[in-house]
């Protein structure tokens, strides 16, 4: 979400942050970060210009599709991604599960979503991700979510649009509606703002943070539904400063070339006649999902 | 004078923050027509496989690569930066880079980003320390003759120049620090 450009983009003085771990965060943008299920889609995702590939069981599709309890992947799998690749590797963890994040901050991956597509494991309360050196990456659909997960420590956010159905309206809503919440803060009294931070749990001092920079304090991408190069441009035209891909990649027709034009797509996000080329012969996306017929949003987890 | 910055992927917004706040202008650079317009150019941080991708199709590569042979194209590399510019890159998959300097780069040389550090460096001729950003960083190895090293940290060169060509394996940039830039645009 590219606003004004002051030299220091983000607040760095706020107390406990993972600065490193935002740090790699910019490094990600303007990039895809791809959903992979083994080491061979791994590679097919680096060769094709990922900057980043998040290593899984099951994409969320298939969790959409076979149900059952979604978990953290096998650590074998997910040492095999990081031997097959040079890229950053991250992984999921169950909402709340931080015995789970133990363990891949032991297996030394690059950064840890705490994901709505897996089965939460905490009614109450998200991993306290202060004690952690490893990064989180959380999703938010609300400015409300997104500022709940960085005061508990998340390095970057994403929208959680609605994962494995290939539709993207749910991502531009949530991209929409916390841009929407950024600008309204301008308008807010000092008061008010003191009442709303109290209201709805977030640091007074964040907040103001965000009203002033008119951005969120980390790096913000998007995710959930993203299924075709256009589908990308879209959200990078909104303000998303990068993308992830789930089930977009690997269940379409043609994976490599999918891959290649997403990336493509997400950096010449302006360019229309480049996206043309970019939209031609793909062989089709993969099937989607109208959001009124889910059984599961995994948004609301 | 107009600096651009390759905008394909990466922090290429914080180095244009740092360049607006020196009073620079500055430009994005997406295609040969973009650098075509520009003076300097400086490779940000990012994942240079994917920057390396992104650099040879849009033929930006080439017309780097021209540029620099005419001698009209002095630029910065950053971290990923660094990688493009060097005529040799070892550790797994390496990209396809500008070879462009005499130096040869190990890609992740300290690992993942658990080991991703914040360290002051102090630049040749400088008396201030900079406090600086490694994040999965590479390291130079081995310099040519012709290179010149500006900083090191531990036994290894993280800032050189080899003529106009600038490389720091570290970001300064976010940390809002404009000293590396200043440098390579008053050279």
């Amino acid at each position: 979400m590219v606003a004004s450009r002051p030299a220091v983009l983000y607040n760095r003085r706020m107390k406990k942050r993972n600065l490193l771990g935002e740090d790699l965060a910019r490094m990600l943008k303007g990039g895809v970060i791809m959903d992979v299920v083994n080491a061979k889609q791994a590679v097919i995702a680096e060769k094709a210009g990922a900057c980043a590939v998040m290593a899984l069981e099951r994409v969320p599709s298939d969790i959409r599709a076979q149900g059952g309890v979604a978990r953290m992947s096998d650590p074998r799998l997910i040492k095999e991604i990081q031997r097959a690749v040079s890229i950053p590797v991250m992984a999921k963890v169950r909402i709340g599960h931080e015995a789970e994040a133990r363990i891949l901050e032991a297996l030394e991956i690059d950064f840890i979503d705490e994901s709505e597509v897996l089965t939460p494991a905490d009614p109450f309360d998200h991993i306290d991700k202060h004690t952690f050196k490893i990064p989180f990456v959380c999703g938010a659909t609300s400015l409300w979510q997104a500022l709940r997960r960085i005061d508990e420590g998340a390095a970057m956010i994403r929208t959680k649009g609605e994962a494995g159905t290939g539709n993207v309206i749910e991502a531009v809503r949530h991209m929409k509606v916390i841009l929407r919440e950024i600008k309204e803060l301008r308008s807010l009294s000092p008061a008010k703002l003191k009442s709303i931070a109290t209201e709805q749990r977030v640091s007074l001092a964040l907040l103001k943070d965000v009203r002033e920079k008119q951005r969120l304090p980390v790096v913000t991408f998007v995710a959930g539904g993203i299924a075709t190069p256009a589908d990308a441009a879209l959200l990078m035209n909104l303000g998303a400063e990068g993308v992830f891909v789930g089930s977009g990649i690997f269940k379409s027709p043609h994976p490599e070339k999918t891959a290649r034009a997403i990336v493509e797509a997400t950096a010449h996000f302006k360019d229309a006649k480049k996206l043309a080329e970019l939209s031609t012969g793909l062989g089709g996306a993969m099937p989607g999902l109208e959001i009124e017929t889910l059984q599961t949003r995994m948004q609301e987890r | 004078m107009t600096v651009g910055v390759l905008a394909l992927q990466g922090d290429f917004v914080e180095h244009l923050s740092i360049l607006e706040s020196m009073g620079i202008q500055t430009l994005e650079v997406r295609t040969p027509e973009d650098l075509s317009k520009v003076h300097r150019l400086i490779i940000p941080g990012g994942e240079s496989t994917a920057i390396s991708l992104l650099l040879e199709s849009s033929g930006l590569k080439r017309a780097i690569v021209e540029r620099v042979k005419a001698g009209t194209l002095p630029i910065l590399g950053t971290c990923a930066g660094v990688i493009l510019l060097a005529k040799h890159v070892t550790g797994k998959n390496a990209p396809s880079t500008l070879r462009l300097m005499d130096i040869t780069v190990d890609r992740n040389a300290y690992g993942s980003q658990l080991q991703s550090f914040d360290e002051k460096i102090r630049i040749k001729g400088s008396s201030k320390p900079l406090n600086v950003s490694f994040i999965r960083a590479p390291r130079i190895t081995a310099t040519g003759k012709h290179v010149q090293v500006l900083a090191t940290y531990g036994s290894s060169a993280v800032f050189v120049r080899q003529g106009s060509l600038f490389a720091a394996t570290f970001h300064a940039e976010v940390k809002g620090i404009s000293a590396v830039h200043a440098l390579f645009l008053d050279a």
